[in-house]
């Protein structure tokens, strides 16, 4: 069948499709799709780790290799820095920037590298909007507790519980820096409902939540004259005889050059994993996504938690092809747009859970009711006129202008015709050990964002990692920056390197990979 | 790019490029590329790496700002060059950083911010109505009129018409009479938020809640249940 035909089922269906409502699974039926079709359930894409903290658990091969991988810096580097810093944030992501400004605003000195431009990230594309509880018919332990059904449990209630006190001092926060969030009539914040929650509770601006954030904070870094390095990547920590972070080594990205800085504090902030395509998926996210704080990390000693669950986003786009692995926000979803299979039915409640969502796609296409793309891909619709007819003309012009540029840019209107979807790699849920102030096992070594793990337990929910990234940037900030008032200077050193290629050697492992990865290789050679 | 595994990895779903070529120019060369990828992907696949001009991939970023000109068309165009498919005769460079000038300002401590426009951007009024920004921009914002909106004071109009601005620079370098017009913009957007907009009463409300301990009990009761019984209570309101 011509996808047009395909195209065409979608619309003779809509009217009996919205005359029904799809219930929601119950939790054993839940388990019971993801076991059978979420990707991290793949049992053959898994393996155990050979080395290192978390030696003997198992996690994707991708994530493996790289964590055994050898790093690129000689043992004989001369150690003499280029800067002395109280606080080092690697990453100019929203967790780097928030990270900085709070660590500038308590009066240290600090210097924020970064591996692309300031701002080029994962989070300047957050459409959806960012969860917290300001609505008065919520409160802070119901976000608590939809966080917690949708992580499956496992989310540590310690940072949860930080997290959701915590946001609505962020919104205010925001607010004082000038972030236009949408608003209600009488002036209060806006709030969406978003999948896994029981009440309404996204703030957004449009669907450029993330932009509009990031224009901000990076204007502020600015304004702020906090000294700046970009196209500058951490490649390597620093430590001392006691194993405290020192510092890092950092790689040039213009000329290949090390440089050496010494930091009384480091604040990893480097974000997630999409561009390793773990199991061969295509990415949401951005180009310099490449895992690299988990790398630096683990080199250092510290562990990794839930490092062996991912989240892929039910709607990544498969046509056009230019938009493969693109994300299509989940606000459609929220916003009452249903999946619909080859066969013009729908197959599960489209406010799901992610992964549940996902498995469900999976499913639709394993079992062949899935739709070909001309160039041979499968999917499954996401009926987006609805939304007009369902809420009235203009609806998505409105409330989705983003999607409607993105699909235009390739002839397609969304407001006459559905799209195209698949999941797509989306986030890392796990990530490097923290606690409730950000700082790892380590000493005077923070990580803050989506490179950190535990809180968002084994699948996060929409909304809640820009509102993690803000959470955590102030806690890490402000603690590096107090901690680093008392420290003395300390001495730099690759000891944990050389801890780590002895083990290495031990166990006979010479992947001959090195890592972090710091870019993917996408260039024909 | 020395540091990589990404050789092995295939696609879940296999990258299917189109068998029909096309010829394109990429900084003045001429490339065979697949027909319809982006024009990054058309970089990436003539064997050129690419740091400086690729960031998001998602066409939210701007680090990507590209002049293109179609086949035989004598008019430069601009575009993001991830959001952008190739065609056949096309030719495209990346734009150069720009240094366009960012004023440094502490908005809080603005008295007056439409005023304060005129001394942090004095070129600002000196807008000559040309309209190549407006040409200019690849979000299909009109800029000119934003540039005109922002002197007049109306920076509740300009933080809605700049919304979809990437801060991709490209109406910079166009500009005759010196202007950034997005960093002025953003200056007008930031200064509404922070200056002429209402505070939300709710979230006062919810911060001292949250600071008068009214939730205590609640927590005091759930994080004494079980997963099962978390599974199943919900949270009493205030
Ligand atoms: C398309 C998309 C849509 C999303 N929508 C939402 C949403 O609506 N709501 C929500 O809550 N979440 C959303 N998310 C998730 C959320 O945006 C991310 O989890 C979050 O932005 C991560 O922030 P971060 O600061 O930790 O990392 P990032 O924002 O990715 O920043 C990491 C930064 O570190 C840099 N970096 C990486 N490695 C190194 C290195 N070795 N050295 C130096 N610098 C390095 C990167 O270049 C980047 O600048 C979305 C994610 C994507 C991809
Ligand atoms: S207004 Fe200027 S910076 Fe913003 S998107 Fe348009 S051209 Fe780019
Ligand atoms: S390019 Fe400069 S002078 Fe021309 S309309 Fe835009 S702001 Fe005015
Ligand atoms: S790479 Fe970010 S807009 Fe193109």
């Amino acid at each position: 069948m011509e996808l047009t035909d395909q195209r065409n089922l979608v619309h003779q269906t809509r009217d009996a499709r919205r005359s029904k409502s799809f219930p929601k699974l119950s939790p054993a039926e839940r388990d019971s799709l993801i076991k059978k079709h979420h990707p991290d359930h793949r049992a053959h894409a898994y393996r155990p780790i050979i080395f290192g903290p978390n030696a003997g658990q198992s996690t994707v091969t991708e994530v493996a290799t790289l964590l055994e991988g050898e790093s690129p810096v000689p043992a004989d580097l001369d150690l003499t820095p280029a800067y002395s810093v109280d606080v080092l944030v690697v990453g100019g992501g929203g967790a780097g920037c928030a990270s900085a400004l709070h660590a500038h605003a308590q009066g240290a000195n600090v210097l924020l590298a970064t591996k692309l431009r300031l701002g080029d990230s994962n989070s300047v594309m957050a459409q959806g909007g960012m969860q917290i509880a300001v609505a008065s018919d919520d409160s802070p332990v119901q976000h608590f507790l939809d966080t917690l059904k949708g992580g499956h449990m496992k989310n540590d209630h310690q940072l949860l519980k930080v997290m959701v006190e915590e946001g609505p001092s962020i919104a205010k926060w925001l607010l004082e820096l000038g972030v236009l969030f949408d608003r209600d009539a009488d002036g209060n914040l806006h709030v969406k409902k978003g999948g896994g929650s029981s009440k309404a509770r996204l703030l957004t601006c449009s669907d450029y939540t993330g932009l509009e954030i990031m224009r901000v904070l990076k204007d502020e870094v600015l304004n702020k004259k906090i000294p700046l390095l970009e196209f500058v990547a951490a490649v390597e920590l620093l430590s001392d005889a006691k194993g405290a972070c020192t510092g890092a080594v950092l790689k040039d990205l213009d000329n290949n050059r090390f440089i050496v800085v010494a930091a009384k504090t480091v604040i990893l902030a480097t974000g997630g994993i999409g561009r390793l395509h773990i199991q061969g998926f295509p990415t949401s996210n951005h180009f310099g996504a490449t895992g690299d704080a988990l790398v630096l990390a683990y080199r250092l000693g510290v562990p990794l938690v839930q490092i062996d669950t991912f989240q892929y986003h039910p709607s990544g786009g498969v046509y056009p092809e230019q938009l493969v692995g693109a994300l299509v926000t989940e606000g459609i979803r929220s916003e009452g747009g249903h999946l619909v299979n080859a066969k013009g039915e729908r197959f599960v409640n489209e406010l799901d859970t992610r992964d549940v969502v996902s498995s469900s796609i999976i499913r639709e296409c394993e079992e062949g009711r899935g739709v070909r793309t001309p160039s041979g891909r499968v999917g499954v619709w996401l009926d987006t006129p609805l939304l007009d007819v369902e809420h009235g003309p203009g609806t998505l012009d409105k409330h989705f202008p983003a999607m409607v540029r993105q699909y235009e840019r390739y002839q397609v209107d969304i407001r006459k015709d559905p799209v195209l979807i698949y999941p797509t790699l989306h986030y890392q849920n796990g990530g490097v050990k923290i606690d409730v102030n950000g700082e790892t096992p380590v000493a005077n070594l923070f990580v803050a964002g989506e490179a950190s793990g535990g809180l968002h337990g084994r699948n996060r929910l929409m909304g809640n990692s820009l509102l993690d990234l803000m959470v955590f940037g102030k806690r890490t900030g402000t603690l590096a920056a107090e901690r680093s008032k008392s420290l003395p200077k300390s001495s730099l050193t690759l000891d944990h390197l050389k801890r780590f290629r002895a083990e290495a050697k031990r166990h006979h492992v010479s992947a001959g990979i090195i890592s972090p990865m710091v870019l993917p290789a996408y260039t024909n050679k | 790019m020395p540091d990589t595994l990404n050789k092995k990895n295939t696609l879940d779903q296999k990258e299917s490029l189109q068998p029909k070529m096309v010829t394109v120019e990429i900084e003045g060369k001429p490339f065979q590329v697949p027909a319809g990828i982006t024009l990054i992907k058309a970089l990436w696949y003539a064997g050129q790496d690419v740091i400086r001009g690729v960031g998001c991939l998602g066409g939210f970023c701007g680090a990507c700002a590209t002049y293109y000109r179609t086949k035989d068309d004598p008019k430069v165009k601009t575009c993001l060059a991830c959001s952008m498919a190739v065609e056949d005769g096309m030719s495209f460079s990346f734009m150069p950083a720009f240094p366009a000038r960012k004023a440094t300002y502490n908005l809080l401590e603005l008295k007056d911010p439409k005023q304060d426009l005129f001394t942090l951007y004095p070129e600002a009024p000196l807008c000559r109505n040309c309209n190549a920004c407006t040409e200019a921009c690849p979000q299909h914002i009109d800029v000119r009129e934003g540039v005109w909106k922002a002197v007049f004071g109306d920076f509740k109009a300009v933080s809605e018409m700049f919304m979809d601005c990437v801060m991709c620079g490209m109406c910079a370098p166009v500009c005759i009479a010196d202007i950034a017009p997005n960093l002025v913009a953003l200056y007008a957007s930031r200064a509404q938020g922070v200056h002429f907009t209402e505070k939300p009463e709710g979230l006062a409300t919810r911060i001292q809640e949250i600071t008068d301990g009214r939730f205590q009990q609640e927590w005091d009761r759930i994080l004494k249940l079980s997963d099962e019984e978390l599974q199943n209570t919900t949270a009493a309101t205030t």
